[in-house]
């Protein structure tokens, strides 16, 4: 059995304090130590600036220039056989370096190896698209746009994908505050209602649990109901449904018990 | 006997019931409460079970219909998110009077669990709500329960169309 830890207050402290908090490295090794990687390294260096290579969790990782994205994309495409792109995004190092990190992950399901190719571009540069060599770049380039910010240069569609069209912040930016900014917390009532209505409508309540019991305008407790915005006592008297024998809603009738049948058998 | 040969002053009286316009009229109110189709997130799962066979929602007259303009009362069963608020807001008001709005479970009441961004913090920010279900999700008695409570709610109004507005807004 797991040792008990005291829980207290568990949910009360967030798990961590530093938003930009960055997990430990796990030990790197050199690309000679895998001969298909050194083989697909050396091929690389041939046509393109690599700037940093290394295998990590048995995956080659590759620094190239943010200029080179699409031809370096091509050639692992197209002559080293990673005709797979799982997936594309964005981590934002802004408040350390004053940039992103772009990554490319990709798959050769012939060598099955998997490659992560990674380039650093500053807040304002754009980057190419590669959604004409990999469809699944599309939505994940857009998204990228959505919850970075980061532009990307002949995209068919580039609008935002998950956040609605007129969102104003990228979400997913370490300085990005989890429950909105101000724009987007007054974001449904704005653009439903217009500014003037934010005194009537007031701001988000952000605690989920509050409830107030002898509050009738908004609670009520069940079995217990009363009208609302009546007085609530702590002795509120049962208020059962009404049934048609004791002079309530006519065919709303009460379970006669005698007349019932109790089905005894799961499988009928 | 023919019907043309019953002497209704002599045999048994004449054939009447007597009652209030408000009460005949909020008896078909409620007793044939159409809700929209309109489960957002997980709960609209709990929300289609209400209305299979096991639970039948068809015994209180509660039909699904796939339009607002058929619908009485709306069952917000889900995550509203802030991208969708615009669209709850415009079913609401395609939806024809007189018209309901249950909130159903902890996300449709109070944002839930997601305390983020990109949730509505209740949905009664967009339109006004007659009855909040608790629960995450809220298991098919509750719904039950709450449709119960909102009949009781509508046998207790009074029929006339001049209502008060529920909200200024
Ligand atoms: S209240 Fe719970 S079950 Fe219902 S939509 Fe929210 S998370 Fe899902």
């Amino acid at each position: 059995m797991r040792a008990y830890k005291p829980k207290d207050d568990v949910q009360k402290k967030p798990y961590y304090t530093d938003r930009f908090w960055v997990a430990p490295q796990v030990p790197k090794q050199p690309v000679e130590s895998d001969e298909i990687f050194a083989a697909d390294l050396a091929a690389l260096q041939e046509k393109f600036e690599v700037l940093d290579a290394y295998i990590q969790v048995e995956q080659m990782v590759v620094y190239i220039n943010p200029e080179d994205n699409f031809e370096v994309l091509k050639f692992f495409k197209e002559e080293l056989t990673y005709d797979q792109l799982s997936e594309l995004s964005a981590i934002d190092w802004l408040a350390q370096k004053g940039e992103f990190e772009i990554f490319y992950q990709m798959l050769s399901m012939n060598k099955r190896k998997r490659v992560r190719i990674k380039m650093f571009i500053k807040e304002d540069q754009a980057i190419e698209s590669v959604e004409k060599l990999f469809r699944s770049a599309d939505w994940s380039e857009r998204e990228m746009y959505d919850m970075f910010g980061v532009k990307v240069n002949n995209h068919p569609f580039m609008k935002r994908i998950l956040m609605p069209y007129d969102w104003q912040g990228f979400p997913l930016r370490k300085t990005y505050p989890l429950q909105g900014d101000e724009f987007a917390q007054w974001y449904e009532v704005d653009k439903i209602y217009g500014k003037e209505a934010r005194d009537i409508i007031g701001p988000e309540l952000r605690d989920t649990a509050r409830i107030d019991r002898y509050d009738s305008e908004r609670f009520a407790r069940l079995g217990h109901e009363v009208p609302k915005g009546a007085p609530v006592t702590d002795d509120d008297p049962i208020n059962p449904q009404e049934y048609q024998e004791d002079e309530g809603v006519f065919m709303i009738k009460k379970l006669k018990k005698e007349s019932s049948v109790i089905v005894d058998d799961p499988q009928r | 006997m023919a019907q043309h040969k019953v002497n209704f002053t002599q045999d048994g009286g004449l054939p009447v019931a007597l009652t209030t316009i408000d009460k005949v009229v909020n008896w078909g109110r409620s007793n044939s409460l159409w809700a929209l189709t309109y489960g957002l997130a997980c709960c609209g799962i709990e929300m289609m079970a209400s209305g299979a066979s096991r639970y039948d929602f068809d015994r209180f007259g509660t039909i699904f219909r796939a339009s607002p303009r058929q619908a009485d009362v709306m069952i917000v069963a889900g995550t509203l998110t802030k991208k969708h608020a615009e669209f709850i807001k415009r079913l609401y008001d395609q939806m024809t009077e007189p018209r309901w709005v249950i909130s159903m479970g902890s996300c449709a009441n109070t944002g839930g669990m997601f305390n983020t961004y990109a949730t509505v913090q209740g949905c009664d920010r967009v339109i006004p709500v007659d009855l909040y279900l608790p629960g995450c999700a809220p298991r098919p008695e509750t719904l039950q329960y709450g449709v119960m409570l909102l009949q009781k709610k509508i046998r207790s109004q009074k029929a006339s169309r001049a209502k008060k507005p529920k909200r200024l807004m």
